[in-house]
């Protein structure tokens, strides 16, 4: 279950170009840690490498350590697709599979990990995984109906019990509300308070008030140019953060003053 | 007090020339389409209905019309059928391998090659199916008759020559591969990276990805090709006509010495040489491939729409 993450001098290159440059961090398992920052500063990036889905990219590629309790996620026998079932991901726009029902979605992690399962405890188990993502009520009538049919803010619930479903021990979220109404968005912090009982939780998130309502911890991503790596300006509590942070880049950053 | 005033015309829109002609020109586009296939259809019954109502005995063969062509459409039929089955596979996989597996510059390079495997003509890869994969297949015949002969396809006598249904299948097959393959190429890179991103952050591997992703997302684009590649398969002339020795009747014997021919090889092989009632008997024959291609479009749709809410396209 949740389990810590440390990042020691992580350098993200797509090709030649560095992304991300020397990232070193400590992610608290049953906690929400959000990342914020402007467009393009590589938190996305940095999020993507913490389960090697930004290697779907050609040439992607990182130098430096990412730990997750004592396991080296980066280390030369490391199947990224292994990685892949333990963190699991959120994306920014709702993407359950087309061609499949709500059912299906849900139990899709299952079945992927070729674990034989009775109908009837995978029927459990997409119950609870729906329940866990406060979407049972409103689809248990139409399991059977396409997940496409959904509104947005439920198929973002739809793709968390997904991704909950294989109970990974860290959830990444990229930007999982930018896509959805206020109310929908509401629904979705309130699920992730629930969920960091169980999980580690990263966000990356372009609200700020919603970095400072769900999360512990927060670390800002700024670029000093177009062309520069981006860098971890600062991570700290988020109370911290938001009243009187160390960095002069971060205070101009959260109070607006960002050039 | 109250008035009964009717309200006032409402502004007729100003219809502009240019929006007239290209409505005009694209409207008359459409009915001609419509124009040419009632025109089609309307030649080939009332032409064939002088074999229709004709006396069995002066249909060629002998025993009528219906008679006559069933064997055509058995062979018509059975040759798309083996074309089909050995094309749609091999095109589905060599799709896969250009889009997601191969290196970028191979996959161009082989993208090119399958284009200009569509462009050779038919009648190149009938000379080539009566010179080099016929004769090449006579010793597997040989091999099929002894050891798979339990199996009514492969019942033998086999064939000396070569030319039999199945190797009219295989041209088939390889003359509609490249259609097929080109679609699903086509639908298969469209699968939203949304999806494919889905399943690998779900600890999918690549062929797992392809599975949930890729070939639910591509599968009403290879039902297509394949209707495709069905239709030239069905219609295909040339090629059958020189590779299979046609004469026979109804067998699912695909390596014997006697083959149903197929309703297209027929029409070009007996065409030059027919008179009168013969040649209505020909064109019955174009009807009725004219009905079995329009039947196979019309299931392809129902197929591809059977699942629409779960097409992806909502």
């Amino acid at each position: 279950m949740a389990k810590r993450i440390d990042v020691s001098d992580l350098d993200i290159y797509y090709g030649s170009f560095l992304a991300v440059q020397s990232v070193n961090v400590s992610i608290e398992p049953r906690s929400i840690t959000a990342l914020i920052g402007p467009s393009g500063c590589g938190k996305s990036t940095f999020l993507r490498s913490l389960n090697r889905m930004h290697e779907v990219i050609p040439g992607a590629r990182v130098e430096g350590k990412v730990v997750m309790d004592g396991q080296d996620l980066y280390g030369s026998d490391v199947d990224p697709v292994d990685v892949r079932r333990q963190i699991g991901m959120v994306f920014q726009r709702p993407n359950p599979f087309p061609t499949m029902s709500i059912y299906d979605n849900v139990a899709a992690g299952l079945r992927l990990n070729a674990k034989k399962m009775r109908k009837s405890d995978l029927d459990d188990l997409v119950e609870r995984s729906l329940r866990g993502a406060n979407l049972w009520n409103e689809v248990k009538d139409r399991l059977n109906r396409p997940g496409s049919g959904l509104s947005g803010g439920q198929q973002q619930r739809l793709c968390i019990a997904r991704a909950i479903a294989v109970e990974p021990d860290v959830l990444l979220m990229d930007e999982p509300c930018s896509a959805l109404d206020p109310i929908s968005t509401l629904a979705i912090e309130d699920l992730m308070t629930e969920l960091k009982e169980r999980f580690t939780i990263v966000i990356v998130t372009h609200n700020m008030q919603q970095a400072a309502r769900v999360s512990e911890s927060t670390g800002f991503f700024n670029l000093s140019g177009v062309g520069q790596p981006g860098r971890l300006i600062e991570f700290n509590p988020t109370e911290k953060i938001f009243s009187s942070p160390d960095e002069k880049a971060t205070e101009d950053y959260i109070s607006g003053r960002f050039g | 007090m109250t008035t009964t005033d009717a309200p006032p015309a409402p502004p007729r829109p100003r219809r502009r020339p240019g929006d007239r002609i290209f409505a005009g020109s694209a409207t008359g586009a459409g009915i001609l389409i419509l124009v040419v296939l009632a025109g089609v259809a309307a030649f080939l019954v009332s032409e064939a209905w002088p074999a229709v109502v004709a006396p069995a005995e002066d249909i060629p063969g002998g025993d009528g019309l219906t008679a006559y062509i069933a064997p055509l459409v058995f062979g018509t039929l059975l040759a798309a059928v083996i074309a089909l089955l050995v094309a749609t596979p091999l095109a589905v996989a060599i799709a896969l391998y250009i889009t997601y597996y191969a290196p970028p510059r191979l996959a161009t390079l082989m993208g090119y090659v399958m284009d200009l495997l569509a462009a050779i003509p038919s009648i190149v890869y009938g000379f080539w199916g009566i010179a080099a994969l016929a004769p090449a297949l006579v010793p597997f015949y040989g091999w099929a008759e002894e050891h798979l002969g339990f199996l009514p396809f492969f019942a033998g006598p086999a064939s000396v020559t070569g030319r039999t249904m199945l190797t009219a299948g295989l041209v088939l097959a390889i003359m509609i591969l490249p259609i097929i393959s080109a679609i699903s190429r086509e639908v298969f890179g469209q699968a939203p990276a949304l999806h494919r991103e889905a399943a690998l952050a779900l600890g999918a591997t690549r062929w797992e990805m392809i599975r949930m992703a890729v070939l639910p997302y591509g599968r009403s684009g290879v039902i297509g090709g394949a209707m495709l590649g069905l239709g030239r398969a069905l219609g295909e002339t040339l090629a059958v006509a020189l590779v299979l020795s046609g004469s026979g009747g109804i067998t699912v014997n695909l390596i014997g010495q006697s083959n149903p021919s197929t309703i297209a090889a027929n029409v070009a092989l007996k065409f030059p040489e027919s008179t009168g009632i013969e040649v209505n008997a020909l064109i019955a024959s174009g009807l009725a491939l004219f009905v079995i291609t329009f039947a196979v479009n019309m299931f392809a749709r129902w197929i591809v729409n059977r699942r629409a809410d779960f097409s992806g396209a909502n």
